[in-house]
C-alpha cells in the first residue's frame, strides 16, 4: 500500500509489500507461474500454511514452493513420499458444531466471552459476494462501517488478504470483533478443551501464529480505515472442560506476528530464489514425470530438521534425501552444535574413530574421547556379564 | 543428550540398528503390570473410543465404545474399565510390611504399614500417559447416585474411584525415575539409541523397528514401513499406538461403521412387532461387532508392540538402585491407598501454591537422585558423566597413611590417583565412590607433576585410630568417583508430603472438596 493512504498514524512497519513497480511484479508472477505449470492454479496458502513457515524459516526450498503456488501435497504424494497430514471427520463435525454454538444468538453468546454482559444491538453485517475479490471488498467496507457506528459488531468468516511474493492470498478469520473504540479483535475458535483454564500449550501455540497471520491481513485494511486499531491479543474460545459449553481467553501474539511478519518478508525473495534456477525447471505436477519433479526440487536447497516431519508436506521426501546425505542434522537440530564443521554422519565416525579429522580440531578430540569412553563401558559390561 | 549419546545414534544409522545407551535396565518392571492402549475420539476432550487392557499378552480385555457421542455407552466403557484396573490395584493393597517412621507432627516413632509391591501401569506412548490424566481428570469429580442422588446424570458406582487412582498414577508419572505409570517408548528410548532423531522416536512401530527388526531389515527401511506404509484401502500398515486414531481409519472405516450402528440402534427403537425387533437386534448386534472389530484392528498391533518392548527391557538386567526407587514408588501407592481408605476428597483441579512448590522440588530431587543412581549403576551412564568432568575412573598407585592432627587422631590416609579422565576438580573440591553400596567421601587435594591426583580419604573409617578394615583403598584398585553427591539416605523411604493423608500428618484437606464438574445434555465426557 502506499504511505499516501496512510492516516498518519503511528503504525508498526509495513513491509511485506515489494517496493517494486507493477512490471516487476508482473514479471515475478510471471515466472512463479512458470515455476508451478501453466495449466496449475495456484495452490491457496491458508494462515495454517503461513504459520507453518515460522516453524523452519531458513528452508529455500519451502519459500519457493509456497510462494510459487505449488501444490506440495500432490506435489509430495508424485515423489513418492505422501504427506501424511489429513483431517478426522468426527474432528470436523465436532469443530462446526462447536463454531455453530460459539456463534449463537446473533454474536451475542460470543461477546459475552469477552466479557460484555449487555451489549446492546450487535450487528452483524452480511458479508457475501462474488468471488474472493467481492468478498474481500465486502469485509473491508463492513470493518470501515463497524468502526465509524462505535456499537459492537460481530464479523462473521471475514474474508482478508495478505499479499505474499507478490500474489494475493486469502485469508478467513473464524470471527473479527469490532468494539466501539474501534478495536478490532481476531476470534479463533478451537475444539480442543480449555482444562481447568488452561489448553495444551502446543495447540494455544499453533493457534496464536495462525491468529497472528489474520492480524497481519486485518493491519492493511486498519491502515486505510479511520479511527482503527488492530488488537494483538486475539480471543481464544474453546470448550470449557469436559463440557461443550464455550470458554475463553485473550492470547496476546506479538511475538509470533513479529516473527511471521520476518518470516513473510523474507518470503518476498521468492524471485532472487527463482532466479538462481536454471532457465525452465518446473514443478508442473501434471506434466512432469516423477524423476523430473525429483531434480526440480533438488535444485532448491533444503533445510530439512526433523520438526519438517510435522509441519511440510514434503517432510519424508526431504528427510530421505538428507539421510541419503548423511546430514546429521536429521538426528535432530541439537545435534549439529556440539559436532563443529563436522555435518556428516560417516565425517563424524570417521573422526571419532581416528580415521579422518585434525585431533586438535576441538570437536574431533571430544568426539575420540567420547567414543573411547563409550567402548570401554561396553567392555566392561560385557566382561560382567 | 551427550556426545556419547549422537555418537550412539550414528552408529546406529551407520549398522542400520538400534545401539545401547545403557548396560542395566534403569526402570522397574513389574512381574505382572497391567498394560492399558486406549483410543480416543477425534476432536472430543477425552470421549474414548475402546481400549485393550490386560495383565498378560495373551488375555487383553476388549472395550469398544461403539458410539462415543453416547454418553451411556461412555459410562458402560467407564464401569468396564474401572472392572478391570480397580481390583487389579486392590490386588496390592493388603499386603504389607510394618515400618518404624517419625510422625511428622509428634516426632515420635510410629509404626505404619508399607504395600510390599504396587501395581504398574504401561502405556504405549507419552500421549496414552496424557490421557490416563485426562481419564482421571474426567472422571473423579463425577457423582455417582449414591453419592448425590439427584445429580442429573449419575456416574456408575467406582468410576470416581478409578478417576483419582488414574490421577494419582498420572501424576505419579512427572516424577523423574518413578516406574508406576510408564511409557513403552519412554522405556525403550531410555535404553537404546536409533538412528533416527527423538521426534521420531516417538512413534512406537518405528521405534521397535530401529531395536528389534523382525528380520536383518535396516533400521531406517522398516520404520519407513512403519511410519508411511499403507494396504490397498489405504490404511496403515502399523496403525499409531493411539490415543489419536488415523484420520485415513476414521474416515474409510469407523464413521461408516458407526453410522450403520446408529441405523440399526434406530431400527430397533422402531420395531414394532416381535420378528421385526428380533430382526433389529439382531442387526445392531451384526453392527456393533463390526465397529469393535475395527476398534480391535488399530488397537492389537499396538497391544503386542507394548508386550513386545516389555520383553525386550526384561531382557536387561535390574540396576542396582532401581529398586530403591521403586520403593518410593510403593510409599507413593501405599499413601494414596491411606487417602482414599480415610475418605479424603478427590485430588483437587489445581494444586494450591504450597504443594505445587512442594511437587516441583520433590521432583528436581528426585532427578538428581536418579542421574546419580544411573550413573553409579551403569558405565555407560557414568561414560557420560565421565566426558562431561563430572566423574573419573583410575587406579591408585600409592596409599599413604596421615592422620587428622587433633588429640585423638582420626585417619586421613592420601591417595595417589591415576586417571585419564579429566575430571573438574579444584583443591579442596569432594569426591565420592560407592563403599558396599554406601558413599566414601573424599577431597582433591593437589595434582601431582606427572598428572597423577592426590586424594584425602575423610569418612567412613571407623573411630579407632586405623581405618577399619576395607575402609581404605588398596594400591592396584580400580575406582570411579563422581564428584556429584550419591543418595546419602538409606532404609526405608518416606512417602513425599502429598502422598500422606492427614491422617498420618498429611497436610489437612476440606472434607468436601471440590464441586463436580458442570454436565450439559451435549457433554462428551
Ligand atoms: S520438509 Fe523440506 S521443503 Fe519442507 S520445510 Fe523442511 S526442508 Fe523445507
Amino acid at each position: 500500500m502506499s504511505a499516501s493512504l496512510d492516516d498518519g498514524r503511528s503504525r508498526p512497519a509495513q513491509t511485506t509489500d515489494p517496493v517494486p513497480t507493477p512490471a516487476s511484479r508482473r514479471r515475478t508472477r510471471e515466472r512463479l507461474a512458470e515455476l508451478r505449470g501453466p495449466s496449475v492454479p495456484p495452490r491457496p496458502l491458508d494462515a495454517r500454511a503461513l504459520a507453518a513457515l515460522a516453524a523452519n524459516p531458513g528452508c529455500r526450498r519451502r519459500a519457493l514452493l509456497d510462494g510459487a503456488g505449488v501444490d506440495k501435497g500432490a506435489l509430495a504424494s508424485r515423489l513418492g513420499s505422501p504427506a501424511p497430514f489429513g483431517q478426522s471427520q468426527f474432528a470436523i463435525v465436532r469443530g462446526n458444531s462447536f463454531e455453530a454454538k460459539v456463534k449463537a444468538d446473533g454474536g451475542r453468546e460470543l461477546l459475552r466471552l469477552f466479557g460484555v454482559e449487555d451489549p446492546g444491538t450487535v450487528s452483524v453485517p452480511e458479508l457475501s459476494a462474488s468471488g474472493p475479490e467481492g468478498r474481500t471488498a465486502r469485509t473491508a467496507l463492513a470493518l470501515r462501517e463497524a468502526t465509524a457506528a462505535g456499537g459492537w459488531t460481530l464479523l462473521d468468516h471475514p474474508l482478508l488478504t495478505l499479499e505474499v511474493a507478490g500474489s494475493p492470498v486469502h485469508l478467513e478469520p473464524d470471527a473479527v470483533v469490532v468494539d466501539p473504540a474501534g478495536r478490532w479483535t481476531v476470534v479463533e475458535i478451537k475444539s480442543f478443551p480449555m482444562l481447568d483454564g488452561a489448553a495444551d500449550a502446543a495447540k494455544v501455540g499453533a493457534a496464536a501464529r495462525q491468529a497472528a497471520v489474520y492480524v497481519l491481513a486485518l493491519e492493511r485494511v486498519a491502515a486505510v480505515t479511520e479511527g482503527a486499531e488492530v488488537g494483538h491479543g486475539v480471543l481464544l474460545v474453546c470448550p470449557k472442560d469436559f463440557s461443550n459449553l464455550p470458554t475463553a481467553s485473550v492470547v496476546d501474539v506479538r511475538r509470533q506476528r513479529a516473527v511471521t511478519r520476518r518470516q513473510l518478508d523474507r518470503l518476498t525473495r521468492v524471485e532472487e530464489i527463482a532466479g538462481a534456477l536454471p532457465e525452465g525447471l518446473t514443478f508442473d505436477v501434471r506434466e512432469r514425470s516423477a524423476e523430473e519433479l525429483s531434480a526440480a526440487v533438488e535444485a532448491v536447497p533444503h533445510a530439512y530438521a526433523p520438526e519438517c516431519l510435522a509441519a511440510c508436506e514434503l517432510g519424508f521426501h526431504c528427510r530421505g534425501r538428507a539421510r541419503e546425505a548423511g546430514e546429521v542434522q536429521t538426528l535432530g537440530r541439537s545435534v549439529r552444535g556440539e559436532l563443529g564443521a563436522l555435518t556428516t554422519v560417516g565425517a563424524v565416525l570417521a573422526a571419532a574413530r581416528g580415521e579422518a579429522g585434525d585431533p586438535e580440531d576441538p570437536a574431533v578430540a571430544a568426539l575420540r574421547r567420547a567414543r573411547a569412553l563409550r567402548q570401554e563401558a561396553l567392555t566392561e559390561a560385557a566382561a560382567c556379564r | 543428550m551427550s556426545l556419547i549419546a549422537h555418537l550412539a545414534r550414528m552408529e546406529a544409522v551407520e549398522s542400520g540398528r538400534a545401539q545401547p545407551l545403557a548396560t542395566v535396565r534403569h526402570r522397574h518392571l513389574s512381574e505382572r503390570p497391567l498394560v492399558l492402549v486406549p483410543l480416543t475420539t477425534a476432536g472430543e476432550a477425552g470421549a474414548p473410543l475402546g481400549a485393550l487392557v490386560g495383565t498378560g499378552p495373551d488375555e487383553p480385555r476388549l472395550l469398544v465404545v461403539p458410539q462415543p457421542r453416547d454418553r451411556e455407552l461412555r459410562f458402560a466403557f467407564l464401569a468396564e474399565l474401572a472392572e478391570e484396573v480397580l481390583p487389579y490395584v486392590d490386588g496390592y493393597a493388603d499386603a504389607v510390611e510394618p515400618v518404624e517412621r517419625k510422625d511428622p507432627a509428634t516426632g515420635e516413632k510410629v509404626q505404619v504399614e508399607l504395600c510390599l509391591d504396587a501395581p504398574q501401569l504401561i502405556v504405549p506412548s507419552r500421549a496414552g500417559i496424557e490421557y490416563v490424566r485426562l481419564l482421571g481428570r474426567s472422571t473423579r469429580f463425577r457423582r455417582t447416585a449414591e453419592q448425590d442422588p439427584d445429580t442429573p446424570y449419575p456416574a456408575p458406582p467406582r468410576v470416581p474411584l478409578l478417576g483419582r487412582w488414574l490421577t494419582h498414577y498420572g501424576e505419579r508419572a512427572r516424577v523423574p525415575g518413578s516406574s508406576l505409570l510408564l511409557a513403552a517408548t519412554d522405556l525403550l528410548n531410555r535404553h537404546w539409541a536409533t538412528g533416527q532423531s527423538s521426534l521420531e522416536d516417538q512413534h512406537l512401530g518405528a521405534l521397535l523397528a530401529w531395536i528389534d527388526p523382525y528380520d536383518d531389515e535396516p533400521g531406517a527401511e522398516a520404520a519407513y514401513r512403519a511410519e508411511l506404509g499403507r494396504d490397498s484401502r489405504g490404511q496403515l500398515l502399523c496403525p499409531p499406538a493411539g490415543p489419536a486414531t488415523d484420520p485415513a481409519f476414521d474416515n474409510r472405516l469407523l464413521a461408516p461403521a458407526i453410522e450403520a450402528y446408529d441405523r440399526a440402534r434406530q431400527a430397533v427403537g422402531a420395531a414394532e412387532d416381535g420378528e421385526t425387533a428380533d430382526a433389529a437386534l439382531a442387526a445392531l448386534h451384526r453392527a456393533e461387532r463390526e465397529v469393535r472389530r475395527l476398534v480391535v484392528s488399530q488397537l492389537k498391533p499396538t497391544w503386542d508392540a507394548t508386550w513386545r518392548a516389555l520383553g525386550l527391557l526384561r531382557e536387561l538386567p535390574e540396576g542396582a538402585r532401581v529398586a530403591d526407587r521403586w520403593t518410593r514408588d510403593r510409599w507413593s501407592f501405599t499413601g494414596h491407598r491411606d487417602k482414599v481408605a480415610a475418605g479424603e476428597p478427590p485430588q483437587p483441579r489445581r494444586d494450591d501454591a504450597v504443594t505445587a512448590a512442594a511437587k516441583l522440588a520433590a521432583r528436581e530431587q528426585a532427578q538428581g537422585r536418579l542421574d546419580a543412581q544411573e550413573a553409579l549403576d551403569d558405565p555407560l551412564v557414568l561414560a557420560g558423566r565421565r566426558l562431561a568432568g563430572e566423574a573419573f575412573t583410575g587406579e591408585v598407585v600409592e596409599v599413604t597413611p596421615a592422620w587428622t592432627e587433633a588429640r585423638r587422631p582420626a585417619p586421613r590416609p592420601l591417595l595417589t590417583f591415576r586417571t585419564d579422565d579429566r575430571p573438574r576438580l579444584e583443591p579442596g573440591t569432594k569426591v565420592y565412590r560407592s563403599l558396599d553400596g554406601r558413599p566414601q567421601t573424599a577431597e582433591f587435594v593437589a595434582p601431582e607433576e606427572d598428572g597423577a591426583l592426590v586424594l584425602r580419604l575423610l569418612d567412613k573409617m571407623g573411630r579407632a585410630k586405623e581405618p577399619a578394615e576395607g575402609t581404605v583403598p588398596e594400591k592396584g584398585e580400580r575406582i570411579a568417583w563422581t564428584l556429584f553427591e550419591h543418595d546419602q539416605r538409606t532404609g526405608p523411604k518416606l512417602p513425599a508430603p502429598e502422598d500422606t493423608p492427614w491422617t498420618h500428618g498429611g497436610p489437612p484437606r476440606s472434607a468436601d472438596g471440590e464441586l463436580p464438574d458442570a454436565v450439559t445434555p451435549e457433554d462428551l465426557l
